[in-house]
């Protein structure tokens, strides 16, 4: 879908960065073209899949959870089950191999809610890397044990305190890390923004979750399904569960935002739903923003949703038409995040509990006729103390 | 524009930096007429935004503060035309891009011409997106500043030759200085204190001046011009 060479989505995605970092995104994207096309660097990354992340994840047919809504067939794409809980290892793996191949020896990453900075942890830890996680320092309050996690596995955990101290306070600190040490260190980012080759590279990584879907779904139904969806922050689950059926008119593409308090409350992160165009963190999309351009602090039970803007490409297949965007609030996340452990023994990440609501939304609407996949993007045993703090439990960690 | 050449006509231009609204808009104002009085060559007025990427901890401090001050763009544009009535330098605004594409480029250069600004600093527009703006500049007569950071000579070669009125080097000055001068005639200026700046023909004095407005706030007027007049 990219219009030109700087990786444009429609009007939206190109490289507003620093000058200072054009030529290291030139040649990441240079070196990037040429381990793409090479089989070599295509059949180690399978091999990776295949024996180390658990790929192909499974497709499960969700039969109670169908019979309770009485509507679609329901399936869950099992991300969720992926080495290190998430969908993210897909990019990591991906990358941290690229940066290896050239020749870095240190890589860096942001993290919101802890699974992607898990997942690097991880990757930098099985190839030999040095690795220092940025995380916004709520951040690291909220997902403290996915701290520890980072430390266990060799990582340096740096809790950001500028700006909200969330997300987008990590990208701008990874970012500006980067800047200063581009010679051995690769950044990576972990989500379908930033600047190009950005959101190119890190769809393509997770490009094989909608391949999976396709392959899974016509060996079990012997078609396509009607709907696929994702919850979605930057967007790395939902374009890797779209990307696939782009160019099949007959799915329906649905991504789901966090709304937190409301979209009728300042207190969410709906970029789709209640943002405007913009320009941040290298790419033109779309932002929660006010009228002077000033990100805006945003809110999600999720720290993973939890970022103001979203993938150039979501903004695009947003404009077309071609993707739909709902929102989805903290208090349907959580009951969707209750509802799929009760209903089928799966506890779900909060972020994927977005998808999941709506799933519980949608679902008795449309025909038994029909069949929705849903992208279980991660797993949600990151959540449980959270969750119980909502929900007013008191438990001892 | 003219008003820029004449900067670097005979000598090594001192631009001093401010970030708008630091502490309040007073004190910018204050700052700008007592940094103009004190022979700055040209001043630059920085548009707090709320993610400033590309700048130490010290300048991204002072956006903070602006903004919790509840600086507007809306504003900064009326305290250059009270300014403009007794400052005859050139005046650019610094930002990045997303206050500058929300305001709507079109509107926020005419305005620039309107209350007189000269041209713009934009910090994370680079070479190849420089088109953002491009038109809306040349249209209003701003100055649409080229910034240039270490690169491989290619890329610095391609930038200068296309470059306007002057460059704004990011960064280590000497290690572009070279491949730039072989190219363009063009003033080159950097960042006070980058390796190199001795011979660049301007510095741009920036976080050692919003160090003394943190420190001194409201009452950083007299040793900012301290500053500028201890570099002459």
């Amino acid at each position: 879908m990219e219009t030109n060479n700087t990786g444009r989505f429609g009007p939206f995605g190109g490289q507003y960065v620093p000058e200072a970092l054009m030529p290291t995104l030139q040649a990441l994207d240079q070196a990037y073209q040429r381990h793409k096309a090479d089989p070599a660097f295509q059949a180690e990354l399978r091999a990776l899949h295949n024996t180390y992340t658990g790929r192909p994840s499974l497709l499960y047919f969700a039969e109670k959870m169908t019979d309770d809504l009485g509507g679609a067939k329901v399936y869950l794409k099992r991300e969720d089950l992926n080495h290190t809980g998430s969908h993210k290892i897909n990019n990591v793996l991906g990358q941290v191999l690229l940066a290896k191949k050239m020749g870095k020896t240190r890589v860096i990453a942001e993290t919101g809610a802890g699974q992607h900075g898990v997942a690097t942890a991880t990757v930098a830890a099985l190839m030999g890397l040095e690795c220092e996680v940025f995380m916004g320092k709520e951040d690291t309050q909220r997902q403290a044990l996915n701290v520890f996690r980072m430390e266990l596995l060799g990582a340096k955990v740096h809790a950001v305190t500028s700006g909200t101290q969330t997300l987008k306070d990590a990208v701008n600190a990874a970012m500006q890390e980067w800047v200063m040490r581009m010679d051995d260190t690769h950044y990576v980012v972990g989500s379908v923004v930033g600047p190009h080759p950005f959101p190119v590279m890190v769809r393509d990584f997770h490009q094989i979750i909608g391949e999976e879907i396709r392959a899974q779904m016509l060996e079990a139904e012997g078609r396509l399904p009607d709907v696929v969806l994702a919850c979605a922050g930057g967007g790395s689950n939902a374009i890797g569960a779209f990307y696939d059926f782009i160019d099949e008119p007959g799915v329906r593409l649905i991504g789901c935002e966090a709304a937190g308090r409301g979209t009728d409350t300042p207190e969410h992160a709906a970029t789709i739903t209640l943002g405007s165009p913009g320009i941040f963190h290298g790419m033109k999309s779309v932002f929660c923003q006010d009228a002077d351009g000033q990100i805006a602090p945003v809110y999600s039970i999720s720290a993973g949703l939890d970022y103001p803007g979203i993938g150039p490409e979501h903004a695009h297949l947003a404009t077309s038409g071609r993707a739909e965007y709902v929102p989805v609030t903290d208090d349907e996340a959580v009951a969707a995040f209750s509802y799929l452990g009760c209903m089928e023994g799966i506890i779900p990440a909060i972020e994927s509990a977005h998808a999941v609501a709506h799933a519980i939304k949608l679902a008795p609407t449309l025909g038994k006729d029909k069949i929705m996949v849903i992208n279980l993007s991660g797993r949600g045993d990151k959540d449980v103390a959270a969750i119980a703090r909502y929900q007013g439990v008191n438990i001892h960690e | 524009m003219n008003r820029i050449q004449q900067v670097f006509d005979s000598k090594r231009a001192i631009i001093p930096f401010v970030t708008g609204g630091d502490p309040d808009i007073q004190t910018t104002e204050r700052l700008i007429l007592a940094l103009a009085e004190a022979g700055a060559d040209m001043i630059e007025i920085g548009i707090p935004f709320s993610d400033p990427a590309a700048g130490g901890p010290v300048l991204q401090l002072a956006e903070e503060r602006a903004l919790t001050g509840g600086c507007r763009v809306a504003e900064l544009f009326e305290l250059v035309a009270r300014v403009r009535e007794q400052v005859t330098i050139p005046l650019l605004f610094r930002s990045y891009i997303n206050p500058i594409f929300v305001y709507g480029p079109e509107r926020f250069m005419s305005d620039c011409a309107r209350y007189g600004i000269d041209g713009v600093v934009v910090l994370d527009l680079p070479f190849e997106e420089q088109g953002e703006i491009r038109a809306a500049c040349k249209a209003h007569g701003i100055l649409q500043v080229s910034t240039i950071s270490p690169a491989p000579v290619e890329r610095l070669q391609k930038i200068a030759k296309a470059a306007e009125g002057f460059l704004y080097c990011i960064g280590d000055f000497g290690a572009v200085e070279q491949s730039v001068r072989q190219v363009t005639e063009i003033p080159i200026v950097a960042g006070y204190g980058a390796p190199g700046a001795e011979t660049a023909n301007g510095v741009v004095v920036d976080t050692a001046i919003v160090e003394l407005v943190a420190e001194l706030g409201r009452d950083s007027v007299a040793s900012v011009v301290g500053l500028l007049q201890g570099l002459r």
